[in-house]
């Protein structure tokens, strides 16, 4: 019995809005009008993470692309030269940089989102906003990111001379299930590191393990077909496959795109509804 | 009119140590194993209720000042109106935008610049863009930041910084304004002037609800007052009436505190407090004192583990909020000896012909140094009033007038005289 929920005037009309405090027990006392009439302290939120996070930087913001690029270089001589993995006739920089784009912002995103409600602590022990506002600016702000490596992207396309598919249509859905993926995993992890400070423990691990078990620097063809599919379990795989489908032209693993989309709207949904929970003993905790 | 403001049986309960309880998983998975059912059994001595049953309404246009000592549950309150954190039970109704104010420059970023800052708060504080750009030169000129805009105000004094987030503040116009002890820092101008714009807000007919231990700023500003006491209502009237409440204990004189249950005395493992106390020369208490009279007050604790070097301390405040002086104990005999297990009673001799006349307000504090730890704390314990007879033996002289000063000491004068 110690849930509360903010709720606005149902009527619109009136020109006051009133705020019933009180305890209730629901499930999912979702506001959405609440988020909606906060949405622009979501673009401040993100603003003001982009706008401090190269602060004091040499290189500023072409960090954002030095980390994928790097790390694709690295991965082209271990992966693509050394171990040989096969990729299917794409040349093996522009496949691990495909990857590595949508890895980097997973990676990126849930890292920040997670330790965003710690961080935060300040602004939840003293004022009223929707909370869930804090780990989602946190995914949002990783969007800069995420257009400027798409355009080192496109470059790289250009320089293999790869060729304009149809398929391309279906990319900005697979960019979008990763921002829902994202926003999904960092709200969930972000609300338990407030009760439980061992997520900000395991989360490096987490991730690295995370990345591992993608198909980031290898494709899921790599494994024996009958068990593609345990791989396909995790939400990452079908976004992956999914999204160099169609920038490249291959055929579509339906089973991997639809168990990822499912996955990714559940694991969205069950964030929420943790976060929700947890929610309101969180200016207790921090 | 109607009420603005209805809060009905509003209780709020914390377990105690639920900081510390089960911070990480392991001890979450442990204590799961070794009591399953621990949930069950929560009408334990670990529940602290912090507010019990409060009830009040307030109307529009009220300006309320909310007072008590440290841990009343003055804190509590404001957070659950500002929806900070849920009530455990009842009910409360806030008709209008509320803008809170817990702390001036919530969300500030010491990398971003002035303006920068302006845009982000205002947005946390509930303004929509468009209206923090019709107020901007508005903020601007209220803070007076207006070469600094484009600095980062890591590199703002202060000062500065104090100005340009609560002006952010001051320009949301809610209609119900919640502010906890935001003035207790800044000079003394820029108090004055938040005081004002506060005034100010009062009077375009908003409702502002005050949280502060300045009675004089509280009584200035407020019509109304709610005295909160171990976290229920122990008096809600006209502000000045309240003010005389909380200012006399139970013992019916501001000048005397006992706690008679120890649980509730201040106090941890280390040190608890029994007693403060107002008395002149033979020990009477006393709330009024002659100014040309010494003042004694006292501290009465008990020692329960003897492994500390122990120094008790008194604050004076008078009524604006300001710190007169702070006074430690340097008797030799205590200064770096840890005190054995016992009851101890400490006083303070305060000469006559010092204090100016006014009411003062003690803090009382039981510290250790070196390092730093503070076993006790209660403020505004006690106080006192100075008054001067006018006999013509003070400071005063044969002026009979208002006479400023925090001090009036006695002081030696010496004038020669040269023939011309």
């Amino acid at each position: 019995m110690n849930k509360t929920t903010n709720e606005l005037s149902a009527d619109s009309f009136a020109s006051e809005q009133i705020i019933k405090i009180k305890p209730v027990n629901n499930w999912f006392d979702f506001s959405l009008r609440d988020l909606w009439a906060y949405r622009e302290l979501l673009y401040f939120l993100a603003l003001r993470d982009i706008q401090i996070r190269y602060k004091q930087t040499a290189l500023g913001a072409a960090w954002t692309l030095l980390q994928p690029l790097l790390t694709m270089a690295v991965f082209t001589v271990l992966f693509g030269k050394l171990a040989g993995i096969k990729t299917d006739d794409i040349p093996y920089p522009l496949f691990a940089f495909s990857g590595l784009v949508l890895w980097t912002f997973i990676n990126t995103t849930i890292n920040n989102s997670s330790n965003s409600l710690v961080n935060n602590s300040n602004l939840i022990t003293k004022i009223f906003f929707p909370r869930l506002l804090i780990p989602v600016s946190a995914v949002i702000a990783g969007l800069v990111d995420l257009c400027l490596s798409l355009f080192v992207l496109i470059g790289i396309m250009i320089f293999y001379a790869q060729g304009f598919h149809l398929s391309m249509l279906f990319a900005p859905l697979f960019l979008l299930m990763t921002v829902l993926l994202a926003i999904g995993v960092g709200s969930f992890l972000s609300s338990l590191n407030v009760r439980f400070r061992d997520v900000k423990m395991l989360l490096p691990f987490g991730l690295q393990l995370w990345m591992f078990v993608s198909p980031v620097f290898y494709p899921l063809s790599l494994f024996p077909e009958k068990w593609r599919w345990v791989v396909s379990l995790n939400p990452l795989t079908g976004i992956l496959e999914g999204f160099r489908a169609s920038l490249f032209g291959k055929p579509f693993d339906v089973f991997a795109v639809a168990t990822s989309i499912v996955l990714t709207i559940s694991l969205l949904f069950i964030g929420a509804v943790v976060f929700k929970k947890m929610e309101n003993d969180f200016a207790d905790y921090l | 009119m109607s009420n603005i403001i209805t809060v009905e049986n509003i209780s709020k309960s914390y377990r105690l140590g639920a900081k510390q309880q089960n911070t990480t998983l392991r001890d979450s998975i442990i204590s799961t194993l070794k009591s399953p059912f621990a949930k069950s059994n929560k009408d334990d001595d670990s529940i602290l209720w912090a507010l019990k049953e409060i009830n009040f309404e307030i109307k529009r246009g009220e300006t309320v000042g909310i007072i008590g000592h440290n841990g009343a549950g003055k804190s509590t309150l404001l957070k659950i109106l500002s929806r900070i954190t849920k009530p455990t039970k009842g009910e409360a109704l806030l008709k209008g935008r509320v803008g809170s104010l817990l702390e001036v420059g919530t969300g500030f970023h010491a990398e971003l610049t002035g303006r920068e800052n302006i845009f982000l708060n205002g947005a946390i504080l509930g303004m929509r863009r468009e209206e923090i750009l019709k107020k901007f030169d508005e903020i601007v000129a209220f803070a007076e930041v207006e070469k600094f805009l484009d600095t980062p105000v890591k590199f703002y004094s202060s000062g500065m910084y104090m100005r340009l987030a609560f002006a952010v503040a001051a320009h949301l116009e809610p209609e119900i304004l919640i502010v906890d002890e935001v003035l207790a820092v800044g000079d003394i101008t820029f108090q004055r002037k938040c005081l004002n714009k506060m005034k100010d807000v009062g009077e375009h007919g908003r409702t502002v609800l005050f949280v502060s231990h300045n009675m004089q700023a509280v009584a200035r500003l407020c019509t109304r007052g709610i005295l909160l006491r171990e976290g229920q209502i122990s008096a809600d009237g006209t502000m000045n009436n309240v003010i005389n409440a909380y200012l006399k204990s139970d013992s019916g004189t501001a000048a005397l505190r006992e706690w008679k249950d120890e649980k509730t005395a201040p106090g941890n493992a280390i040190a608890r407090l029994v007693r403060t106390r107002v008395c002149d020369d033979e020990g009477n208490t006393k709330e009024t004192i002659d100014i040309r009279k010494q003042i004694v007050v006292e501290m009465t604790y008990d020692v329960l583990a003897s492994d500390k070097v122990l120094v008790p301390n008194f604050h004076f405040y008078n009524e604006d909020g300001t710190c007169v002086f702070i006074s430690h104990n340097m008797e030799k005999e205590w200064r770096y000896t840890p005190r054995p297990v016992g009851r101890y009673i400490s006083k303070l001799f305060v000469p006559g012909n010092f204090l100016a006349e006014g009411r003062f307000l003690i803090t009382v504090a039981l510290s250790t140094y070196l390092p730093l730890e503070v076993h006790f704390v209660d403020r505004d314990s006690v106080s006192f009033t100075v008054i001067d007879n006018l006999d013509g033996d003070t400071a005063r002289g044969d002026y009979a007038g208002h006479l400023p000063g925090i001090v009036r000491p006695l002081l030696e004068w010496e004038t020669e005289r040269e023939d011309i």
